[in-house]
Parts: structure tokens; sequence; C-alpha cells
């Protein structure tokens, strides 16, 4: 990996709460992740390459859920890759969709727009939309906010965490763990100029091979994402639990009355009701989380 | 695997049968997307089940488990039947063209060849062979149009394997069949080249040996063994499996892949006499006229300067099979025998090295009772396991008895892992891979080669200071390593490859290898692997000048580092290549270049020396002469031991493997019939956990905490079985229990017009581990059954039953 | 020839906590020191092979320390594939990925353990006296069931009454050594391993 994408490219972009925006002035490359689902084998080497380098461990096993292969009904705030196994048929033909879920790093992400909390959401100029928990009040408006269904609040610390894109490993050089793992090569990274033409081209090689509405997602809604996918049947992007039309719909609340009350939060108090009811009233996101068994 | 793992980026064709790559070698199976995304190959999965292999398949058919042979016979007809095979190939480089004996005759009713012996129930198999002329050598018909010629034979032999057959014994709708079979013939031209990749799902048979045959047959029909992108290739299981087997890990083998010397070989020269076929056609390389070579250099690894030529090289200190006195026959130590033998009471002890018979024996409950009837037992693991705990009331319970009254010692050594130790792996590409030790073994634990070394020195000190019988080869072992008590494995590396012994100098290939005494060398294959410039298992280039995925420089490859197996049967006679861009080897005038061909660099191609150097045919066998084969020179199909239909081939005839080894031998050797056990079953991996290990690691049994029962949706709403309900299965050998899993991954079936229902099952689950264990331990319910050649047991195909808990 | 370890990525040297301030109003250093600093920035690599099936994926295992004399507690931080095989060229599969979990385990066994005869638990025991013992049982079994002649008066000077099983996950080397010692030194016809089953 060039020298240019690693260590200058955690400068930060967009914080959280913050008044004004950055002021990075280097021109890094954004970085991108790729997820190819057509040659996914849900082998499961992401959820357990996320697992090992962030020294992550499930709370408690879980008892099997019903007819899955599937680790975990749902990420966790200690889980931060899945792959949903989804069971269904078409043109009279069984289809195992395997698809790898986690944080999409949003080119406008929900979850910092609706953050009140500053400095408890940053991305970097890169693209990689981190949390910082040392600055995270627990109040799950990045819960709410995003329109992916992501970031997951520990019970133990009352802190949100989700995936970092490995920060860590991109910061000085390296690609993210799930993605290094992958045997298949059904996660790249790299560039989001090249990730982008090589899912582009991935997509018509799809389509050429009779899968008419191969496409690449990468919604509008949220300003394109890092986390980019070649879906098969792109015209059915719930076979693959993710929303058709995801969208950020917190930014016009945050950007009215709510600012100041992030500022109060961060100041040191407010009430736990109001919080509640902030924290679970203004949601609105267009399509119905796709629950995957 | 004849080629390797990077090599299936070269094919058009992948056939997944009788293995799930993507979900047991998930690795390995990205050389599959590789060629699937860089040459639009396209990949075939046939299994019982849907699987993740057929997640990602461009076709997929689902068969009914242990039908395989049908399958694949059908493969082999339709090809023959389209005139879709490469002629020019199957001429040149198999024994189609060579003249059978009269007398060979295959009965359609009986389902029997020539030479059945009802009453012994085995075969006489002098009927079997080739017409020979005056010379010894095999007569044949280049024109493939004798009756008598192998095509003819095979011909007519697999013409009874139509579309519609396969479809009534497999259970798959003959549309599906057809389609595959076109995607996989169409290799059958020059420049297209398929390869198959299978694994234990067509080891776990009755008939094992013939299934894997059959498919080197249809490849051989296809003209795809030797090419680049093509072969047969066994994906294997373990770590080193493949170099346990090639270091003489077996009761019949000695390093090397020679035979044993058996009771009748009284002297070197009656061992030679067996060990040294006569070939079977002019200028056959016939390899194995080497093995005094290999043989001698192999008791001079062992005895030193004990081996003399006065007494011909220490012969009489190694060990001689034994025949059964009762009848005459050459006893079988194989490994499920080795616990049978054990039931009897007839093996004191037991030295394992990281294996758990209890879990990964068939039927458990008999592993269980034939450790308890053992002495002593001494178990070097990582973790505490069902084997080494055996005598616990819970697993104890197994056998029907009580701690107390097991006499057996038990002794659980603390072993060192992979990482606390260096030393070569072997992986299924053939490749030695050399690995170095990261840390020490943590508290009391010992590498392996410390663990023998400190056995092996105390019980020669015995002999020495006591006497005892036949001390003589515990005396003359040379086990002078620097340090005896722990070898170290670069050591034994050198002595593996061998040396000069009048120069002291390592050798440099096994064409070095002498039958005078003046060389030494632990194992011919790898010979060439530490040679006098170095450890070549160490080697790291990434260079790959082929650009066909070679990587003839990274690590050593047995053998002589070859990359590709039978590759000169990758070129027509004058030495061409079939497909001149994908190439193996070339003949330039003068010398073949490109990988190390399998005979002489320098050997003509007109000279006519076979590619198969290790046949005496020296061309690969369609028809497999001789009792090599035990069920016969054509592979039939048969049906698992335990089936819910009569075999459709011949109804009213041979249904099963006439020759299957069946033991008798415990309460627990029972056979379960269709009218108790109607459902067929049948066990697989799955790919978040090893074997019967990571039951011990947080993460994999995050990923997959528990046992569970893969049951058809039908069957379910049937038996009113709901998600996630306890199940018990049941087989005649005993029971297990666990949570129900309805898919539609696995559909119902119908068979020889019979509704059947197929489930499956993982292993991986037993008594010891973390998360729910619970005794649910598959091979409980595996039935006593064995393949009559390679002895592998029948873990997939057999009869449960299915009940709410 | 290789270089069996190598320590230290200095490449990786390069900080990632240096960046920007105030200009936000507040200081966002701790965003950067989120940016945690690399967990094998300074481990000791070393070059290994995966023990689980029979792809061969080499794998680096990064160890803490760097080999100096005073390192006796050395523990694995981290394994990850090694991008130079043209095996695996760096992935790996779920369990691979796991191998952290096959070495630091709290399940693994650190001390030896005896079973007496009818007994119901494990004692612990030193490598003496097992090593002592084992080598008493083998040449009591050896001495008592050796076979020297069959019953058609030939020599086979072999022993059944003994067997081996295993070493699928060990080494060539030590795959020889077992056939060395047991079949050749020790006489046993029985040594076998995982391949039939």
């Amino acid at each position: 990996m060039s020298p240019s994408i690693s260590a200058p490219a955690l400068q930060v972009k967009a914080v959280s709460a913050s008044p004004r925006g950055a002021a990075g002035i280097k021109q890094v490359p954004e970085v991108t992740k790729l997820i190819d689902v057509s040659v996914c084998i849900g082998c499961k080497a992401c959820e357990v390459a996320c697992q090992e380098w962030n020294d992550l461990g499930v709370d408690k096993i879980r008892t099997l859920p019903p007819g899955t292969y599937q680790t975990l009904p749902d990420l966790e705030y200690n889980f931060w890759q899945l792959i949903k196994f989804n069971e269904t048929e078409r043109d009279g033909r069984l289809l195992w969709t395997l698809t790898k879920y986690q944080c999409m790093h949003c080119e406008d992400p929900g979850c910092l727009r609706a953050c009140p909390a500053p400095g408890a959401i940053v991305q970097y100029s890169n693209g990689i939309v981190d949390f910082v928990q040392e600055n995270c009040i627990g109040c799950q408006f990045c819960v709410t906010g995003c329109p992916f269904d992501v970031p997951k609040i520990s019970p133990s610390t009352g802190k949100v965490y989700k995936c970092t894109l490995c920060s860590d490993r991109v910061g000085a050089g390296l690609e993210p763990a799930c993605a290094k793992a992958c045997p298949t090569n059904a996660i790249s990274f790299g560039t989001r100029e090249k990730m982008l033409a090589q899912a582009t081209s991935r997509a018509e090689q799809l389509k050429a091979d009779g899968n008419a509405a191969a496409t690449v997602y990468n919604p509008e809604g949220v300003g394109g994402t890092h986390v980019v996918y070649v879906l098969p049947h792109g015209d059915e992007p719930d076979l693959y639990g993710l929303p058709k039309n995801p969208r950020v719909t917190f930014v016009r609340l945050w950007k009215g009355p709510m600012k100041w009350l992030g500022n109060l939060v961060f100041a040191g108090g407010i009430v736990g009701v109001l919080l509640h009811y902030l924290g679970y009233g203004p949601r609105d996101v267009e399509e119905p989380r796709q629950d995957v068994h | 695997m004849t080629n390797g793992w990077t090599d299936i980026s070269n094919a058009d064709v992948i056939l997944a049968m009788g293995g799930n790559p993507a979900e047991n070698h998930p690795v390995g199976f990205r050389f599959v997307m590789e060629a699937k995304r860089r040459r639009g190959a396209k990949l075939v999965a046939v299994d019982p089940r849907f699987q993740r292999t057929a997640a990602v398949a461009d076709h997929f058919v689902q068969i009914r488990a242990g039908t395989d042979i049908a399958f694949l016979g059908g493969l082999i007809n339709y090809a023959l039947q389209n005139r879709r095979f490469q002629e020019d190939y199957v001429r040149l480089h198999t024994n189609a063209p060579f003249i059978v004996r009269d007398g060979f005759t295959f009965d359609e009713k009986t389902g029997l060849f020539s030479g059945w012996d009802p009453d012994k129930k085995q075969y006489d198999a002098s009927t079997w062979q080739y017409e020979l002329d005056g010379q010894g050598n095999a007569k044949v018909d280049p024109t493939l149009q004798h009756p008598r010629s192998v095509f003819q034979l095979m011909k007519k032999f697999y013409s009874r394997y139509t579309p519609q057959k396969v479809s009534e014994v497999c259970g798959c709708n003959a549309e599906a069949f057809t389609k595959a079979a076109e995607i996989i013939t169409s290799t059958y031209t020059p420049t297209r080249v398929g390869t198959i990749m299978y694994a234990l799902g067509w080891t776990h048979h009755s008939f094992s040996v013939q299934l894997i045959k059959t498919a080197a047959m249809l490849q051989l029909l296809l003209g795809n063994v030797g090419m680049p992108g093509g072969g047969v290739n066994a994906l294997r299981g373990h770590a080193n499996i493949q170099g346990g087997t090639d270091m003489g890990m077996a009761y019949h083998n000695v390093p090397g892949y020679m035979p044993i010397p058996k009771a009748a070989h009284q002297s070197l020269e009656d061992y030679f006499k067996v060990a040294v076929p006569k070939p079977l056609r002019p200028n056959s390389v016939n390899f194995w006229s080497n093995t005094p070579k290999l043989f001698i250099s192999q008791l001079k690894a062992y005895y030193a300067s004990a081996a003399t030529k006065g007494n011909q090289f220490g012969y009489h200190l190694h060990p001689k099979l034994p025949e059964n006195a009762a009848t005459g026959k050459l006893e079988n130590w194989s490994w499920a025998f080795i616990y049978d033998h054990a039931a009897q009471g007839q093996v004191e002890g037991l030295v394992d090295f990281g294996m758990n018979p209890v879990c990964n024996g068939p039927n458990s409950r008999k592993m269980v009772f034939a450790l308890s009837q053992l002495k002593w037992l001494v178990v070097a693991e990582n973790f505490e396991t069902e084997t080494s705990s055996f005598w616990k009331p819970e697993i104890l319970a197994l056998a029907g008895k009580k701690t107390e009254d097991v006499k057996t010692e038990v002794f659980l050594l603390p072993a060192a892992n992979f990482a606390e130790k260096s030393g070569s792996f072997t992986n299924s590409s053939r490749w030695a891979q050399w690995k170095y030790k990261a840390l020490d073994a943590p508290g009391q634990a010992k590498p392996d080669q410390e663990i023998v070394g400190r056995i092996f020195t105390k019980v020669r000190e015995l002999y020495r200071n006591e006497g005892g019988v036949f001390p003589d080869p515990v005396l003359a072992l040379d086990w002078s390593y620097a340090n005896p008590l722990s070898p170290a494995e670069d050591e034994v590396a050198r002595e593996i490859n061998g040396k000069d012994l009048t120069t002291g100098q390592q050798l440099p290939s096994f064409s070095a290898l002498k039958d005078d005494g003046t060389t030494s060398s632990g194992n011919w294959l790898y010979c060439g692997s530490y040679t006098a410039d170095g450890n070549m298992m160490t080697r790291r280039s990434t260079e790959d000048p082929s650009g066909m995925q070679r990587f003839s420089n990274w690590a050593w490859s047995w053998p002589a580092n070859r990359r590709i197996m039978y590759n000169r049967a990758s070129t027509d006679a004058q030495g061409r290549p079939w497909d001149p861009s994908r190439t193996a080897i070339v003949w330039n005038g003068k010398a073949w270049v490109g990988d190390v061909p399998d005979y002489p660099g320098t050997s003509e191609p007109e000279k006519g020396a076979g590619a198969f150097i290790v046949l005496p045919e020296g061309v690969a066998r369609l028809f497999t002469p001789g009792d090599t084969l035990k069920e016969g020179p054509f592979p039939e199909f048969y049906e698992p031991v335990e089936s819910p239909v009569d075999n459709p081939m011949h109804p009213t005839g041979q249904s099963r493997n006439p020759v299957a080894t069946i033991f008798k031998t415990t309460e627990w050797d029972k056979l379960g019939t269709a009218k108790d056990f109607p459902i067929v079953g049948t066990t697989y991996r799955l790919t978040e956990h090893f074997h019967y290990w990571t039951k011990n690691h947080e993460k994999s049994i995050e990923m997959q905490p528990e046992f569970f029962v893969e049951i058809p949706v039908e069957l379910g709403q049937e038996m009113g079985i709901k998600d996630g309900e306890m199940v018990r299965v049941s087989s005649a050998r005993g029971h297990i229990e666990g949570k129900a899993m309805l898919t539609k991954r696995i559909r119902p079936m119908t068979i020889a017009g019979k509704k059947v229902y197929q489930i499956g099952f993982p292993i991986h689950w037993g008594f010891i581990g973390r998360g729910k264990q619970g005794g649910s331990l598959a091979n409980i319910t595996t039935p006593p059954v064995l393949d009559p050649n390679s002895f592998c047991p029948e873990y997939k195909g057999f009869l449960v039953k299915l009940e709410k808990v | 020839m290789s270089v069996p370890t190598m320590t230290r990525r200095t490449f990786l040297k390069v900080g990632v906590a240096g960046a920007a301030v105030s200009v936000f109003g507040f200081d966002v250093k701790p965003a950067a020191a989120q940016a945690r600093s690399l967990k094998i920035d300074r481990t000791t690599e070393t070059r290994s092979v995966c023990p689980y099936c029979a792809v061969g994926c080499s794998v680096i295992i990064h160890t803490l320390g760097d080999k100096a004399r005073n390192v006796t507690g050395s523990t694995v931080v981290h394994v990850e594939g090694d991008p130079d095989s043209p095996v695996n060229r760096g992935t790996l599969c779920s369990k691979g990925a796991t191998l952290k979990d096959d070495i630091v385990n709290d399940r693994r066994i650190t001390t030896l353990r005896y079973r007496a005869p009818g007994s119901d638990r494990w004692e612990e025991k030193s490598w003496e006296w097992a090593i002592d013992r084992i080598a008493h049982l083998i040449k009591q079994t050896r001495d008592a069931k050796f076979v020297a002649k069959d019953h058609k008066g030939r020599t086979i000077n072999a022993l059944t009454a003994m067997a081996v099983v295993g070493g699928c996950t060990d080494s060539n080397e030590n795959n020889y050594l077992i056939q060395k010692a047991f079949r050749a030194g020790l006489s046993i016809i029985p040594v076998e391993q995982q391949a039939r089953i």
C-alpha cells in the first residue's frame, strides 16, 4: 500500500457536535471497502478476524438461532462484522445469500450528524467514521441516526461501539483485518476511486453472466458509502439485508433545536427521560430493516 | 493432489463433488473463485446438501449420499456416447487400447464380475488381466476397436448408466444431470481443461477407492490429467496428513510408499521380487524398479553401521507383516482394525500423538470399549480429550462400563503445539513448507520429538541394562542425534533427505541413491528437500516465471519439486502441448522444459516412455488389472451398506459392495435396515470448526455453539418438528440429541420410485469443551463398515431414524 | 535461505497520534488517540504454517517482546496470514483467523496427568516418573508379546500388541522419528494416522 494512504489519512474531516468543520489541508486519498457478494462463501473469516484484531469477544455464547448458520441475530457492541445468511428462492433455484454486514462508513454519516457529544464521532479525511468512546455520552442518538442500524451500546460501559474500518491499521498503512483475511476476495480494500471502478466492472461482468440486475450498492441518500457492495440481484437489496434507499433523516432535526441540547449534554447533565424521548422519538428510516432469520 | 491449490486457477471447469471446499478449504477455494473471475470458469457442485460451495456454484445437483459412482458413471457414459472424450489423449496416455484376457466378464443381472466365489465371498482375479505377448508385454489395439480392448469393454460397461438411471439412483432429475454433464464434458477438447476437487465426501464410503477411480477415469477420458488446471485433486483434511502418509504412517507401508515386508519375504531378495513389478510395455520407466536403491538407503538411515552388505543391510531387524495363522491371510492393522483387535483383547498398549479415536473413529461406543480393554494408554495432547478421559463415567457409559472396573493406566502428556516447534508440514499440493518455532510451550508441555526421544532412549537404556526379547533393533537403531532426548527438526530433515556416506555430502535427488549401502535416505520421496545447498523447504521466492501459478521456488514439492504430476500427459506424442496457452512441460528438441518432468529430462517423446511412471504399463489405468482393487477392474455402483433401497442397477442381484469390510466383533457392531431406520444420514464438517479441537476455542464456539441436525422442511412438517426443537437421531449403534435446523437446503428425493429423506449433522461436538457439549458425538451413530481397499469408514450415507425429544 | 523471524516493523513507527488540536474549539486529541497505536507495532514476527486443514496457509505469529534474554513470559499477541505465501497471500479462513485461541487458551494442559487403574481422577506426575513408567510398560508389552517366528516358522520379528497412532499435525520430521523409533526400533507394525478416517 502506498504510504500516502496511511498516516496522513487520519487527519480529521468532521467531528460530531462541533461548531466548525475540520480544517485539514492535506490531500489524502479516500479509502473504500468493496464487498462482492457474488463470491462470498460465508466462511466468517471476516467476523473473527475483526474479533481477533480488535480483541473482542461476545459476552455469552448464544443458544443457536433456529434455522441458520448465522453467528448472531444482529451486530452487537462487541461484534462488528456479521454475515447474514438468507435462504430464499429465485427462478425456481435455491438462493443462499451470504452477505457481510457492518458499518457502512457513510460519506454523510447519520450517526455523526445526530451525535450531540463533541468529539464522540469523528470522520477522517480518508472516509473512515470512527467512534471515540472517551467522548461518548451514551445517548444513543447515533443509534437512531444510523439508517443501517449499526451502532450498538454496551450495557457495561454505557458507550456505543461499531466497526472502525480498522482505523489503526489503515493509519499504519495496512488494510482492515476483515479485508485481509477474506479468502475469496469477496472483500477488497483500496482507494475509493479504484474500488468504485472495480465494483463497476465486476457488476458489468455479472450482468454479462446473466445477472441482469447486478449493480453497485453505494447509496446516494447517505452521500455514498465507504463500504460498497456488488449485488447480483441489485434490484432487491433487501435480499441481502440492506435497506433499499437509506437516508440521513436526523440532519434537519439536529441543525435546529437539537444542537443546544447536545451541548448541554456535553456540558454535564440532562434528564434521562428527555434523552430517552430524543433517542427514540424522531426515527424516520424509509425502509424497514430486513430481518434475516 | 495431482496438481495443487494454486493451479486450480488455470481450470475452465471445476467439479466440486465429494467435498465442500468452500466450507472446509476456504482459502484453497479462492483459486476456484479466481478461475471464475479471470477465466470465466464454471463451477459445478454435486452434493447431498446445498452447502457453501453450492451457494456460489454455477450449477448445483443434489444427490443421495453415497450414489456418486452412479453419477460419475453417468458422466463417463455421456462422454463416450456423445464422443465428448479426447481420443488422441486416451489412445496415448491410457490403457484404453490394451487387450483384456478372454474370460473377463461382468454379469449385469447379478452385478458381479467373473471370478466371484459366493462361499468365500471374494473374487478370484485371474481373469482380470491383460492379454500378453511373448515378451510379457500387454497386447494393444491403437484403433480402440478390438471387442476386448479396454475401451470397448468400458463403453459397454457404462452404457447402463443413462441419465434416467442416474436420476433413479441418485434422486436428481435427469435434466439437472445432463446439464452438469454438458458443462463437465465440455473439457474434452484439448484447449479446455477441467479439475475435480474432492475430499472426505468420497473417501468415507464402503466403495471409496472405486469411487475415486471413477473420477480419475472421467478425467482421463476428458484429457484432463497432467494438464495445468486439471487433475484429480484430493483436498486433505489435516495440516500434515499428507506428510504423515508420505512418512509411512500406515501399517502396510514404509516411508516413501514402499510396501512393508511381509512374513513371506524372508530375505531382501524375496521382498524385491514382489516390490519390483515387471514392466508391461516396452520402454516403460517402471519407477519401482528402483526399489532396492530406495529401500536399502532407508535401512542405512535406520540402522547405519549395523546395516551391512553381509547382513542384507539389517533387513532382519525390520519387522514383517504377520499372517493370521487361522486364515492364512495377512493381518490387517489399519486404523479401525487396531481398535477392533483391542476390543478383542489383542492390544495391550497404545501411544497416541494428538489423536482422538473416541470422537473421530466410527461407532464411538465400540471405540470407548476398545480403549477400556487396554492395559495402558499414552496420549500426548494440547487439550484434554474424550480419548484421554474415556474412563470418566459420562464417556465410559457409552460402553456400559464402570470407572472402577477399567484397569487401564492412562498418561496424558502435555504437548507443544504447532507454534511451539519447528519443522515441515506437507500440504495437499505436496508442498513441504517449513515453519519456525514462535514461542516456548506452556508450563511443562514438551514437543513431540522430545516425547519420542525420551521414551525411546529410556526403553533402549532398559534393554541395554536388563536385556530382553530381541533387543537387536532397539540397540542397533541409529539415534546418534546431537540431542538424543529431543532431536532437532533440522537434523532429522537432513537425515530424511539423505547423504552420500562416502563423502558425507547431502544428496541432490533420489536419482543419486544406490543399492550398495553407500547412500542413506530416510525417505527417498523427500530426497532433494535438504540438499548441500540447504533446506529447500524454507524457500520463499514469490516469483512465478511460468506465469502458470507454479511458484517452483516457494518451499519444495515432492517428487523432485514437480508441481504437476503426470505432466508428460499434457503433451502429445511429439511432446507438443495439447494447449499451447497452458503448458506444463514442452519438448524443445533436446530436453523437456517447464515443470520438472515425470521422467528423465532428455528422454525423447518418441521413445514412448509413458507419463505414468509408477505403473508398469507406463500409461494410466482405465481398467485396473489383477487384484489391486478388490471389487473389480471397473467401478460399479453399489449401495451403501445401510441403504433405504435395493440397488436399482441390479435390483435382483448384488446390492451393496460384495467385498465391503464389515465388523462383527462387539455388541455395537450392528447394521440397521430401512424398516427400522428409514432415513439416510450423513455427517460433515462446518467451516467454523476444526475437527474436535476448536470446541475448546472461544471464538469458534461463538460462531457455531452447539450440535444441530439439518432436516428437510418437508420432513419437519411431516413429523411436527419445529426449528430449534430437540430431536433424537438413532442408528442401530446408538443415538444422539440436538436442536433441529429445518432447511430447504436438503430436499426430499425419489429413489427408484420411493420417497427418501436425508438428514445431516456435523461432527465437532462431544463431551469436553466450551459451550454445550452434552455427548452430542456424531460418530455414535456411524456404522462398523469400511472400504475393503483403503479401510476408510462409511461416515456418509447410513441409516437413521429421527424422533422428537 | 530465509530468515526465521523479522522483528520490529520499523516502517510502522509512524505515529498516528499527532493529529490536529484546537481548530475545533475543543481538543481533538482524544479523537486521534482513539486511532489506537498498532498492537503489532513492536512484536516479533515468526513465520509458521496453519495446523488445521491441508491448504497450508502461511501465518505470521506475533509474539510479545523481541526475544531478548529477559523475555521469558512471551505470549502471542496476534496471528495473521503471511502475504508472501502463494497459497494464501495473507488470507485466512475463520479457523485460521482464530489461531491465537489455539495457542493461548486456558484449557491447554500444562502439567502431566496420570490416571491409575480403576481410579476416577487425574493425579499430577513428573516427566521423569512418567517416562520411566511408560518405558517399563512398553518393554513389558514388547517382551511378553513379541513374535519372533510365525506359525510357519518364518522370522517376522514383529510386535502387534502395541500400536502408535496420530501425527497428522506433527511435522514430517516427527512423523519420521515416530516411524523410526517405534517401527524400525521397537518392531511395531500398527503405526497409523488420520489418513483413513
